[in-house]
C-alpha cells in the first residue's frame, strides 16, 4: 500500500467508526422530544449491554482446552464477592485482577 | 463556585473512576503499540489511529488491514460490523448528553466501551457538573489510550514484562459494572437477556461474528417484552445521575 492508501484505509475506520457513534444522535435531534419507544430502548438495552460486554470480554476463554476457564470463572467470583462484601469499584477490580494475575502465572 | 472550580472539581471526581482503565489501556495499548512496531509501522500509526479512531479491536484488526491489499470498501464495512454496538450507546446516552453545548460533539465521538459504561453508571455526586465530568472521564480514557500505544509504538519489542494477565482489569472492569447496574434496576429481564443472547450467539456464531446476531437477538427481545409486566418496569426506570 502506498501512503495515501493507508491513509484512506484509517479513514475508512474513522468513518465507520464515527458513523455508528454519531448515528443514533443524527437521527433524533436534541431539539426534539425523543420518541417514547427509543427512551424506552434508552432505558431497556443498558443491561442487556453490560452482560454482553462481559461474555465479550470472555470470548476467547475456551471451556474444552487450555485451563478450561477455570481461572476466570475463580476470578469472577473473587471480583464478585469484594464487591458485594465492600461495594468499591477500584477494590473488587484490584483485588479480581490481582487474584487473576497470581493464577494465570504461578498454578495456571 | 468559579468556572475553574467546578472544572477542576469535575476533573477530581472523574479521575478515580478511570483508575482501573488506565491499568487495562496502557497494558492493551503498549500491546497495540508493540505489534504495530513489529509489524514495521512508525510510532505515528498508532498515535494517528488511536486518537482518531479511537476503539481498541478495530485498531487491532486495521494492522491486517493496512498489511493486506488496498480494499477500501470492505475496511468500511468491517469498521461498521465491528462498531455496530456504539449504536446502542448512542440511544442509551440520547437524554443524558442534552444541552451539554461543545461537549457533547466530545463526548460522542470518544465513546468508547469503557467511556460509555462508567459515564452511563456513575454516580455523579450533586454538586459535580455532569457535562465536565464525563467529558473527562472521555478525555482521560483517551489519553490513556494514546499514550499507551504511541509509547509502545516507540519502543516495540524492548519491552519485556511479566504482566502476563493484566488485560483481565477490563473483564473485572465490566462484571463491576454490571453488577452495579444489576443492583439498582427494577427488573433483571435484561441483564439476564444480554447475557443469554450473548452466550448462545457466541455458541452459534463463534467469536468472530456473534456481536450483530447479539444485538438483534437483544432488540428484538426488549422490543417484544415492552407491553408485558417487565417491559413497565423497564419503563419506571429513573435515569441513573
Amino acid at each position: 500500500m502506498t501512503i495515501s492508501q493507508q491513509l484512506i484505509t484509517i479513514g475508512m475506520c474513522v468513518l465507520g467508526t464515527m458513523l455508528t457513534r454519531f448515528l443514533p444522535f443524527l437521527i433524533f435531534s436534541e431539539k426534539r422530544p425523543t420518541p417514547k419507544y427509543v427512551q424506552y430502548l434508552g432505558k431497556a438495552l443498558p443491561g442487556a449491554i453490560f452482560g454482553m460486554l462481559v461474555v465479550y470480554c470472555l470470548k476467547n476463554v475456551s471451556l474444552f482446552s487450555g485451563s478450561h476457564g477455570i481461572p476466570e470463572a475463580i476470578a469472577i467470583a473473587v471480583t464478585t464477592g469484594i464487591h458485594f462484601w465492600k461495594r468499591q469499584m477500584l477494590l473488587s477490580i484490584a483485588g479480581g485482577t490481582l487474584c487473576y494475575m497470581f493464577l494465570v502465572q504461578t498454578i495456571f | 463556585m468559579n468556572e475553574h472550580q467546578k472544572i477542576f472539581r469535575a476533573l477530581r471526581a472523574a479521575f478515580p473512576y478511570t483508575i482501573p482503565i488506565f491499568a487495562g489501556f496502557w497494558f492493551l495499548g503498549l500491546a497495540y503499540g508493540i505489534y504495530m512496531n513489529v509489524s514495521g509501522f512508525s510510532f505515528v500509526y498508532p498515535l494517528l489511529m488511536s486518537m482518531t479512531i479511537f476503539g481498541g479491536s478495530l485498531e487491532f484488526i486495521a494492522v491486517s488491514m493496512l498489511l493486506s491489499a488496498f480494499a477500501p470498501l470492505q475496511t468500511f464495512f468491517v469498521a461498521l460490523m465491528i462498531q455496530a454496538r456504539h449504536l446502542f450507546y448512542g440511544i442509551a446516552m440520547l437524554e443524558k448528553f442534552k444541552g451539554l453545548g461543545w461537549k457533547r460533539f466530545y463526548l460522542i465521538f470518544g465513546m468508547c466501551d469503557e467511556s460509555f459504561s462508567i459515564n452511563y453508571t456513575a454516580k455523579i455526586p450533586e454538586n459535580v457538573d455532569k457535562g465536565w465530568f464525563m467529558f473527562f472521564v472521555t478525555l482521560l480514557n483517551q489519553i490513556y489510550w494514546v499514550s499507551g500505544s504511541t509509547i509502545g509504538g516507540l519502543l516495540g519489542s524492548l519491552l519485556t514484562f511479566n504482566m502476563k494477565g493484566l488485560d483481565f482489569v477490563m473483564t473485572a472492569m465490566f462484571v463491576v459494572i454490571f453488577l452495579d447496574h444489576w443492583l439498582k434496576e427494577r427488573t433483571h429481564i435484561s441483564s439476564l437477556a444480554g447475557l443469554a443472547a450473548a452466550l448462545l450467539c457466541l455458541l452459534g456464531f463463534g467469536t468472530d461474528s456473534f456481536m450483530i446476531p447479539t444485538m438483534i437477538v437483544i432488540l428484538a427481545f426488549v422490543t417484544v417484552i415492552r407491553n408485558t409486566k417487565f417491559g413497565q418496569k423497564i419503563e419506571q426506570e429513573e435515569l441513573i445521575s
